[in-house]
């Protein structure tokens, strides 16, 4: 073989290893639900991604193993790698979704992502769940029928930031309160909230932004925050943005256990690299970490220990990877009940669409899913899409995490007005926007 | 009127009431301007060799900080893994020049540009399927690099050295220095600058072309590998690191493509007044202006030297 062609092969070798289009699944069988995952395992983005991407993978792989599917129907899970760019994000939905005789949900990954994908999901008749992300206005379903995002919204999430930072210290009143954010479209989505909440709780904003090429030289933003002395710090952080914001925060003394970060900035990954120096900072979650579930030891049993997923048997129980499983867990419930509702068992989009909506995940239901006290139960109504869940907040110790709070709900009452006003804004210039009328 | 004093007043009243935090923002920029001009001298020594702007530079970064961690991950000790870094940037830089570079001899500078496009993908998949996309912790204390910070108490408030920036500082001052004296003082250097100006006049006076492109690929490649450790020792080690290397385009753009002196001059410019802009003026615009202002400057000086600070003048004879 000529060098050429050694490297040709070599080249050819390495484009599959990271490969668009990943299949994970047994042969299309008889009955049968197709659920593409656009994930990012590649990409400055993949810190975050990859965990995401193997949680979300091997639950409903073991779903296949342990059980043969849900309800008599093999799930066919393929992967899309997006790297987290909205415009290869639509360039899977669209090579995907016509495959195995329909996809029955997408799950972005992505706000950027979702925000595209949401004028299409009528339309294509996918439901999109986008599970504590995304568009927050998304929660009122009768304005977004085709659109879920339980267990919360992000304006969701921050009023609960801000609930627990009013318990203490004397409350949020008077102080001020720094938010650093990933400039794009994610990190921007909770500053209405935000403002809305300073001027009617009293308190000061001071808005932090961090380009994409700056994730990893944040110094002259922990400077500003230095200089401005806010009394706490959010952050909306994501990849790379994540460990450097922490590494940052330490290197100028700013006190851990005032800086909270999304649920997106509170993986293993992010921490790993502060270590000890992150000992104290806080992250929002809405779900546990650690294996000591009955789902997950099945996970080990059945996937991981067989060599049927990337994550290696250390990883499984890491923040990240089950936030992954956690959507899986919303998705394979999501279907059964459809299955139910509908009779069908290779349900279609519609169908799903319905099981989402009816989605109701009680504590009993979570412990006949192996998942008791894995999270608060969920209910997902046609009026409420997201349905402004319990969270708690954890701390990271160097080394893991701990609870520091009990659950807690976010200021629903404050927040479901203004996602009413952004829905409304949203379709103010669609006049042919689809919606549903709830009872 | 507001605007105009946020602009001309505020931000050096600021750095007059608070010198420590200027002292801070300088130290900020010195280290990041020395990194900076540490990946353009990377971009520099290939564009000197080969007229080629070489698009792969910043996964380079990327891989030479992954073979390192990765290979101490798989039990390979700490310096043993070094060594070995080093030797895999230089078997890259045998591959790219045997396969890469030799059958695109004479061609369209374009050309070669395109195929760094494609090296740079293909090292990206390399990259993915050897070692995995989620990020690693930089190796720092088993190579011995200092933690922790020097905090000096002064100028009415603090300023923090953390040890690993002042050692990243020190080890690009060196290398930067060592190859700017290597490639102008010595016969290698010469004859590299004869590549430079003219492929087969070097070639018609017994310069091999293909040994000063491996030379220079490996340079590269091991300037490479230590902005990957430092930069990576700053935040982690992963695939985000190579956005980190576009900060070098400025850099080229004010030093020029071709000056070895130009990329540490460049990459110090864009080093100190991207923190400086960021920190003073930042606020003014609602923030985040670090990613653009380094290029905003570059097209300044655009204006008054398009060849860069110490660019070669181009004249065409008609």
């Amino acid at each position: 073989m000529s060098l050429k062609k050694l490297a040709l092969g070599v080249a050819a070798a390495a484009m599959l290893g990271s490969g668009l289009l990943a299949s994970a699944t047994p042969a299309q069988a008889e009955d049968s639900v197709y659920i593409p995952l656009l994930t990012y395992r590649t990409g400055p983005f993949a810190g975050s991604g990859t965990p995401i991407a193997d949680g979300l993978h091997d639950y409903l792989t073991m779903l296949n193993e342990r059980d043969g599917g849900i309800g008599g129907a093999t799930l066919i899970v393929e992967e899309c790698e997006t790297g987290y760019n909205a415009q290869k994000g639509v360039e899977c939905y669209e090579s995907t979704k016509g495959n195995h005789n329909g996809a029955v949900v997408y799950n972005p990954f992505s706000t950027g992502i979702t925000l595209q994908l949401i004028p299409k999901a009528p339309i294509d008749q996918i439901p999109i769940l986008s599970m504590g992300y995304g568009l927050s206005a998304t929660a009122v379903g009768a304005t977004f029928p085709w659109t879920f995002n339980a267990p919360a919204t992000y304006w969701s999430q921050m009023s609960a930031i801000i609930k627990y930072i009013d318990t203490q210290d004397g409350g949020v009143s008077g102080k001020k309160i720094g938010f650093i954010y990933l400039d794009v479209g994610y990190g921007r989505e909770p500053i209405p909230l935000l403002e809305q909440l300073a001027v009617d709780m009293g308190f000061e904003v001071m808005l932090v932004p961090v380009g994409v090429k700056e994730m990893q030289s944040q110094s002259s933003h922990w400077l500003q925050v230095r200089r401005e002395k806010p009394d706490w710090m959010i952050m909306w952080g994501w990849g790379a943005m994540n460990p450097t914001a922490i590494k940052e925060a330490a290197k100028i003394r700013y006190p851990m256990d005032h800086f909270i970060g999304v649920w997106w900035s509170g993986g293993n990954v992010d921490l790993n690299p502060a270590g000890e120096d992150g000992t104290g900072y806080m992250s929002a979650n809405f779900h546990a970490t650690g294996t000591d579930f009955p789902a997950i030891q099945d996970i080990l049993t059945h996937v991981v220990n067989k060599g049927m997923s990337q994550a290696s048997a250390d990883t499984v129980g890491d923040n990240y990877y089950n936030r992954g499983m956690m959507n899986s867990v919303l998705i394979a419930e999501a279907i059964h009940t459809a299955q139910t509702i509908t009779g069908n068992v290779s349900i279609s989009g519609a169908d799903m669409r319905v099981g989402l909506e009816n989605l109701n995940l009680s504590e009993e239901r979570l412990a006949e899913l192996g998942l008791a006290g894995f999270t608060n139960a969920i209910r997902v109504t046609c009026e409420d899409h997201a349905g402004a869940h319990p969270i708690y907040l954890q701390q990271w110790t160097g080394s893991g995490w701990n609870a520091v709070s009990d659950w807690f709900t976010p200021m629903r009452d404050r927040v479901r007005p203004l996602l009413e006003a952004a829905a409304v804004e949203y379709t103010a210039d669609k006049p042919d926007w689809q919606t549903q009328t709830c009872n | 009127m507001e605007l105009l004093y946020g602009i001309f007043v505020d931000p050096f009243v600021q750095m007059w009431e608070f010198p420590d935090l200027l002292v801070q923002v300088l130290w900020e920029g010195f280290v990041s301007g020395t990194l900076y001009a540490l990946i353009a001298l990377g971009f520099v020594l290939i564009f000197k060799a080969s007229g080629v702007f070489n698009f792969a530079q910043g996964i380079m970064v990327v891989f030479g900080a992954l073979s390192l961690v990765g290979l101490y991950a798989f039990g390979v000790p700490a310096y043993l893994a070094l060594i070995l870094s080093i030797a895999i940037m230089g078997v890259l830089a045998y591959s790219v020049e045997r396969v890469v570079l030799r059958p695109l001899v004479n061609q369209e500078p374009i050309i070669l540009f395109m195929a760094t496009i494609g090296l740079n993908y293909f090292l990206i998949g390399l990259g993915e399927m050897i070692f995995g996309g989620e990020p690693k912790t930089m190796i720092t204390e088993e190579l011995g690099l200092p933690k922790g910070a020097w905090d000096f108490e002064m100028l009415g408030g603090f300023v923090s050295i953390q040890r690993i920036d002042a050692a990243a500082a020190i080890i690009a001052g060196i290398l930067v220095g060592g190859l700017a004296i290597f490639f102008n003082k010595t016969r290698i250097g010469r004859a590299l600058r004869a590549v430079a100006d003219d492929h087969q006049a070097a070639l018609s006076v017994g310069i091999s072309l293909n040994q000063i492109w491996r030379i220079v690929w490996f340079a590269a490649g091991i300037v490479a590998l230590a902005t990957g450790i430092m930069w990576g020792a700053r935040s982690d080690v992963s695939f985000a690191l190579s956005i980190v290397a576009l900060k070098a385009l400025p850099v080229l753009i004010l030093g020029g493509f071709t000056s070895i002196p130009g990329a540490i001059i460049g990459g110090l410019i864009i080093g100190f007044s991207e923190k400086l802009a960021e920190f003073y003026w930042g606020p003014l615009v609602g923030g985040s202006i670090e990613s653009w202002f380094p290029y905003f400057l570059a097209l300044i000086f655009l204006w008054f030297r398009p060849q860069g600070l110490f660019g070669e003048k181009i004249i065409d004879r008609v």
